[in-house]
C-alpha cells in the first residue's frame, strides 16, 4: 500500500534494536526496562474490577470524569499547581496521548520547538508529526543533565516557539532544582517561548520534593504539564494520563482529544480515582525501595569505575562508560547476559552513557551490577 | 529517618543483606550500619534472624496449628505469667495476647498432627488458667512474613522499553 510520506520517514525507535537483541537470549537480566517492576497498588485493581462488575464500560467525558479530575487537581495542590477541574485538566489515554496533543495543539507548520536531549524518545516524532522542527539542546554532563540558559542559549533557543522539558528526566534520572528552573524560566519568557512540561515521574524524587517549571511566575500561563499515573502507581498498561494548563489550550486539546480518542479509558478511571484517594502509603513504600536500589547501583557503578551522577529522580541511573556506548552495551549483552540501553539512543549528549534501569528487584541489580564489573574488569 | 530505622527497614526486608550492602542501599557508612545492627540488638529491637520457610515444600516437614486459648486469671496470676508459661515450650513458635473473643493466640509447630494435639491436650490445657483451646490447622500457607508463596517469575514487561 503506498504510505504517506510522513509515515514513511518517521525513524524505527533505536530502542527496538536492542530489544531484538535482548529478547533473542533467555539468560538475560534486563538493566533495560523503562517502567515499574511493581504492579498497580491492590487497591487500585480492585476498584477497576469493581466498576467491570458494576457494568461501567461507557464512555466517560471527553475530559475525563468529574470525579477524577477534582482528585488530580486537589492532587497538584502539593506540587503548587493549582488547576481548575472543570477547565484546566484533560484526562487522557497516558500521557503521551497528552504529550502528542500538546504538540498538535500548540505547534504549526514550521514551528521550531527546542527539546533538550538526552530525553525520552517520542517528542521528536510527535514534533514532527504536528508538523514542527526540532531544535536539540544537548544537555551535558558536567551539568548533571540539567537543563541551563547558558546551552538553551548555545542552541539557539531563543528563536524557537516552544520548549519540551523532562524532569526528573528518562534516560538520566536528573532532576531540576528550583534555582535551575528560575533561569531557564527566565530565558522562556525573555524569549517568548511556551512550554510542555512532561513530569510523568514526578512522584518519584529522592531527598527532594518535585518541582515544576509551571510554578515560576509567569509560567502557569504559557506551560502544558503533562503528568499520569503510569510511574508513581505502576499503571503502565492501564494507560492514563492527564495535562494541565491555560483554559485555551486544555479547550485546544479537548478539542482534537474529542475526535481522535472522545475519551481516556473508563476503566482505569476508576482504579485511578482509588489511587489517589488510598495509595499513598504504597507509593511511599516504592519510593522507598526505588530509592535503595538507586543507592546501591549509583555505588556499584563507582566502585566500578563507570563514573555515574548522583540522579534525584525517576529509576534510572545514568553511567559514563568510558567509550562507545552502542558497543558497550551489544558487547555486554553478549558476554554477560545484562542488557541496558546506549545513552545515544536517547540523543544528543547520552553518547558514552548507559541508561541502567533500577525497575528490576534487589536481588537481579546485584546479580546485574556483578556481572557488569566482571566485563569491565575483562575490558581493562 | 535514623540510621537505625534505615538499617532496619532493609533488614525486615531481607535479613541477609550484608553490611556493604545495606551501606550502599541506605548510604551510611558500613561502621554506621554496624553500630546500628548493634544497637537494634541491645535494644532488643531485633531479636534474631529467621528463613520464611515454605514447610510444605520440605520432606518430612512440619504442621503448623493456630490455637485460640482462654484462660481465667486471677489476683496472682496475669497474662504476664501464663504468657510466661505458654512461652517456656519449645513447639510454641509464636505467641500473642489479642482482644477479641479469646485471650492468646498461639502458633504451634510439630511434626505431625497427633504432635500438636498431644501437646495441647497434655500441655496446654491442663494448665490451671486455661479455660477452653481452639485448634485450627493450617492446611495451606499463601503469604507469609509478608512474602507470598508462589511460584517463579511473572515478570512479564518487555525486555527493553523506552
Amino acid at each position: 500500500m503506498r504510505l504517506s510520506d510522513r509515515a514513511r520517514d518517521l525513524p524505527e525507535s533505536g530502542i527496538r534494536k536492542f530489544f531484538e537483541l535482548a529478547e533473542a537470549r533467555d539468560d538475560v537480566i534486563s538493566l533495560g526496562v523503562g517502567e515499574p517492576d511493581f504492579s498497580a497498588p491492590w487497591a487500585a485493581r480492585t476498584a477497576a474490577i469493581d466498576s467491570l462488575e458494576r457494568g461501567k464500560t461507557s464512555y466517560t467525558s471527553n475530559r475525563g470524569m468529574a470525579a477524577l479530575r477534582e482528585r488530580i487537581a486537589a492532587h497538584h495542590e502539593r506540587y503548587d499547581q493549582p488547576y481548575d477541574p472543570a477547565d484546566e485538566v484533560l484526562v487522557t489515554t497516558g500521557a503521551s496521548e497528552a504529550v502528542d496533543l500538546a504538540f498538535r495543539a500548540l505547534v504549526d507548520p514550521g514551528d521550531t520547538v527546542a527539546v533538550h536531549e538526552p530525553t525520552y524518545i517520542s517528542y521528536g516524532p510527535g514534533i514532527e508529526l504536528a508538523g514542527g522542527e526540532r531544535l536539540t539542546v544537548p544537555t551535558r554532563a558536567e551539568d548533571d543533565f540539567a537543563l541551563t540558559r547558558e546551552s538553551l542559549e548555545a542552541a539557539g533557543a531563543a528563536e524557537a516557539d516552544l520548549l519540551v522539558c523532562c524532569y526528573p528526566n528518562n534516560p538520566t534520572g536528573a532532576t531540576m532544582t528550583e534555582e535551575e528552573y528560575a533561569e531557564v524560566a527566565a530565558f522562556c519568557r525573555d524569549e517568548d517561548l511556551r512550554v510542555i512540561a512532561d513530569e510523568i515521574y514526578s512522584a518519584l524524587t529522592y531527598g527532594t520534593d518535585h518541582t515544576s517549571i509551571a510554578t515560576r511566575p509567569g509560567m502557569r500561563e504559557r506551560t502544558v504539564v503533562v503528568n499520569g499515573f503510569s510511574k508513581a502507581y505502576a499503571m503502565t498498561g492501564l494507560r492514563l494520563g492527564y495535562a494541565l494548563g491555560p483554559t485555551d489550550a486544555i479547550d485546544a486539546m479537548n478539542r482534537i482529544h474529542q475526535y481522535t480518542m472522545l475519551s481516556a479509558p473508563t476503566t482505569p478511571q476508576y482504579a485511578a480515582i482509588e489511587a489517589l484517594d488510598r495509595c499513598d502509603e504504597e507509593v511511599t513504600d516504592m519510593v522507598d525501595e526505588y530509592n535503595r536500589r538507586r543507592r546501591l547501583v549509583v555505588s556499584r557503578f563507582n566502585e566500578m569505575g563507570l563514573d555515574t551522577f548522583e540522579p534525584g529522580g525517576a529509576f534510572y541511573a545514568f553511567p559514563d562508560c568510558g567509550g562507545d556506548d552502542e558497543v558497550f552495551a551489544e558487547e555486554l549483552l553478549e558476554a554477560q547476559g545484562v542488557a541496558v540501553v546506549p545513552g545515544s539512543v536517547f540523543g544528543e549528549g547520552g553518547e558514552g552513557h548507559l541508561r541502567v534501569s533500577y525497575a528490576t528487584s534487589m536481588r537481579e541489580l546485584k546479580e546485574a551490577t556483578d556481572r557488569i564489573a566482571t566485563f569491565v574488569e575483562g575490558r581493562d | 529517618m535514623d540510621a537505625e530505622r534505615e538499617v532496619l527497614d532493609v533488614l525486615a526486608r531481607n535479613a541477609r543483606e550484608d553490611i556493604d550492602d545495606i551501606a550502599a542501599q541506605t548510604g551510611l557508612d558500613a561502621d554506621a550500619v554496624a553500630a546500628a545492627i548493634d544497637a537494634l540488638e541491645a535494644d532488643n529491637v531485633v531479636h534474631g534472624y529467621q528463613a520464611v520457610v515454605d514447610w510444605d515444600r520440605v520432606d518430612e516437614g512440619k504442621i503448623r496449628a493456630v490455637v485460640e486459648i482462654n484462660v481465667e486469671l486471677d489476683r496472682e496470676t496475669g497474662y504476664e505469667q501464663v504468657a510466661d508459661r505458654i512461652a517456656k515450650f519449645p513447639a510454641v513458635d509464636a505467641l500473642h495476647l489479642v482482644s477479641g473473643d479469646y485471650d492468646f493466640a498461639v502458633e504451634v509447630l510439630g511434626e505431625t498432627m497427633q504432635d500438636v494435639s498431644r501437646f495441647i491436650s497434655e500441655q496446654v490445657a491442663p494448665m490451671p488458667e486455661v479455660t477452653q483451646t481452639v485448634t485450627h490447622y493450617i492446611m495451606e500457607t499463601y503469604k507469609d512474613g509478608g512474602i507470598r508463596f508462589e511460584d517463579g517469575d511473572d515478570d512479564d514487561r518487555l525486555s527493553v522499553s523506552p
